[in-house]
């Protein structure tokens, strides 16, 4: 979540729980903070001498990545995934080290706080005022085979910081007064709850997306809307489906590569998302030049299992030429319900 | 060619000409022309919409070659954010939606729904305003107490309304069940 909430130390615990296991477990690289209870939870794991590197009159020490593949432990521990490494070191972050030890076999457990992520940046700088430098790709988290969130109340979380425990007493009241004031640390704490949350979430419907658990948990409905106006109303159809459903409401519009909208379409679009908050539903936008393929990696990252289309606007000669979309979303989409909305203004008897 | 091939021909120019005739009576009737810059007559309403008040938007629409646009506009009550989904709100909507929607249609007239939200029907209608535009606003007046825009707000409407604006007041006798 934030600095000083105690990553490091239940980094450290994992480790010392997977030791006292039997696992061969090793320290890549440690950042004590000068905290004794980190420090002394240490105690006892094997370290990986680290590389000490020059950078001017500074020395500056890094982990020695070479080294711990060459230990080939089970388990390395590696603080501040987010770290930038010294100039002149092989990879340029901290988080490639860890791809380099992961794909030398070695299992990494690692630390680092929200805001951090990369697709967080703008939000945090928006909220705290400061402009993270040291990022990390949100791929770090979604490749993770287990994020577990170390939380603390902002109020607990300031008073570790006023008896010293996260930083000398000297840099206290300046923390205080600036990231560590309770609205941001309240703000950082939302954040990660969130995303842990959506990765819980994301976790999920790749299980339930499993070959071998094929049967979805619950029902999801997925309607595919253009920026037209019968899209307004295979939005409600959907929508009236799904309350019956009980499932939820997603709305994905595929736009075509550099496509711009009219203004018409603009307006349409516009009014497409403000009917999907009224109806609670969420507004998916894609980009791709294969519509079907599309709507396929949309209906399994969601585990959608009702599609709604509309009439398709096919000629027949297009039809007979290049096949017809709802077979193609048949064919493609298998164990998925398709449900064809019909345009109004097509019903013979409806026109005078 | 022998009478018989004649014969065949003959039937063969029937087959078709019956063919033809049976693919043109299943292809659906000709979607009525809407243009890229169609005139937009918007027909704000809420809980529901007289028949009478809709049937001269539906009119004034076909006589211009106009989109309808029929928006159900909901209250966001105080309790909920204003971007809080209204699931019960909407059901009660869509039903008085679709029937609006059928009823233009089979005029044949070309519509374009919208559910619009805020907090007091005229804030709704402002926040439609402000993203979309329109070439008139017919709006409906109350009847026998109900249905329709309450004094204030059509005074408010009549005030702030960006475009040409038709208050209809069905006669008391003539009002119905609403569509």
């Amino acid at each position: 979540m934030a600095a000083g909430v105690g990553k490091t130390y239940r980094m450290l615990q994992e480790g010392r729980h997977a030791q006292a296991d039997g696992h061969d477990v090793v320290i890549g690289y440690l950042e004590p903070h000068d905290r004794p209870e980190t420090s002394a939870l240490a105690d006892g794991l094997e370290v990986v001498p680290r590389l000490r590197t020059a950078h001017g009159s500074l020395a500056l020490d890094e982990m020695d990545v070479d080294a711990v593949i060459r230990r080939a432990p089970e388990l390395a521990l590696v603080d501040e995934l987010a770290h930038t490494n010294a100039p002149g070191m092989r990879n340029e972050k901290r988080y490639q080290d860890i791809d380099e030890i992961l794909d030398a076999g070695v299992d990494v457990i690692s630390t680092v706080n929200v805001q951090h992520l990369e697709s967080l940046n703008d939000a945090i700088a928006e909220l705290t005022d400061v402009r993270v430098r040291e990022t990390f790709p949100d791929r770090i988290l979604e490749e993770a085979d287990e994020v577990v969130l170390v939380d603390l109340t902002p109020e607990a979380l300031q008073e570790r910081l006023r008896a010293g425990k996260v930083y000398p007493q000297e840099r206290v009241d300046v923390a205080l007064q600036n990231f560590f004031k309770l609205e941001r640390l309240s703000a950082l704490r939302e954040l990660a709850l969130r995303e842990v949350a959506e990765d819980v979430e994301a976790r999920r419907q790749t299980l339930v997306l499993d070959p071998l658990s094929k049967q979805a948990v619950a029902e999801r409905v997925l309607a595919l809307v253009t920026p037209e106006p019968r899209s307004q109303r295979i939005l409600r159809r959907a929508w009236r489906s799904a309350e019956r459903l009980g499932a939820q409401l997603d709305a994905l519009w595929v736009r075509k590569p550099g496509a711009q909208l009219d203004e018409e379409e603009q307006v349409g679009l516009a009014a497409l998302r403000r009917l999907a908050i009224i109806l609670g539903a969420h507004f998916v936008e894609e980009e791709g030049d294969d519509l079907v393929a599309t709507v396929r990696s949309v209906v399994y990252e969601r585990g959608t299992t009702y599609v709604f289309v509309g009439t398709p606007d096919e000629s027949r000669k297009r039809e007979i030429l290049h096949g017809s979309l709802v077979s193609a979303l048949v064919r493609e989409l298998p164990g998925v319900d398709i449900r064809v909305v019909a345009n109004r203004a097509d019903r013979p008897e409806e026109v005078r | 060619m022998t009478k018989l091939d004649a014969g065949l021909l003959g039937a063969a120019i029937v087959l078709a000409v019956a063919l033809v005739v049976v693919l043109a009576r299943r292809r659906p009737p000709k979607r009525l022309p809407v243009s890229g810059a169609a005139r937009r007559v918007l027909v704000p309403f809420s809980g529901a919409l007289d028949p009478t008040v809709l049937d001269a938007a539906i009119r004034i629409a076909r006589a211009e070659g106009a989109v309808l646009v029929p928006a159900y506009l909901l209250i966001v009550p105080l309790r909920y954010g204003e971007d809080a989904p209204l699931r019960d709100e909407v059901k009660l909507a869509m039903p008085v939606l679709e029937a609006v929607e059928h009823r233009a249609l089979r005029a044949g007239v070309p519509v374009d729904a919208r559910i619009e939200k805020g907090r007091t029907l005229t804030h709704a209608l402002r926040r439609l305003w402000e993203v979309e535009q329109f070439d008139r606003i017919v709006a409906p007046a109350p009847v026998n107490g109900g249905g329709g825009f309450n004094e204030k707000e059509l005074a408010w409407l009549l005030a702030h309304a960006p475009t040409e604006t038709l208050v209809l007041k069905p006669t008391p006798a003539a009002a119905r069940t609403a569509a």
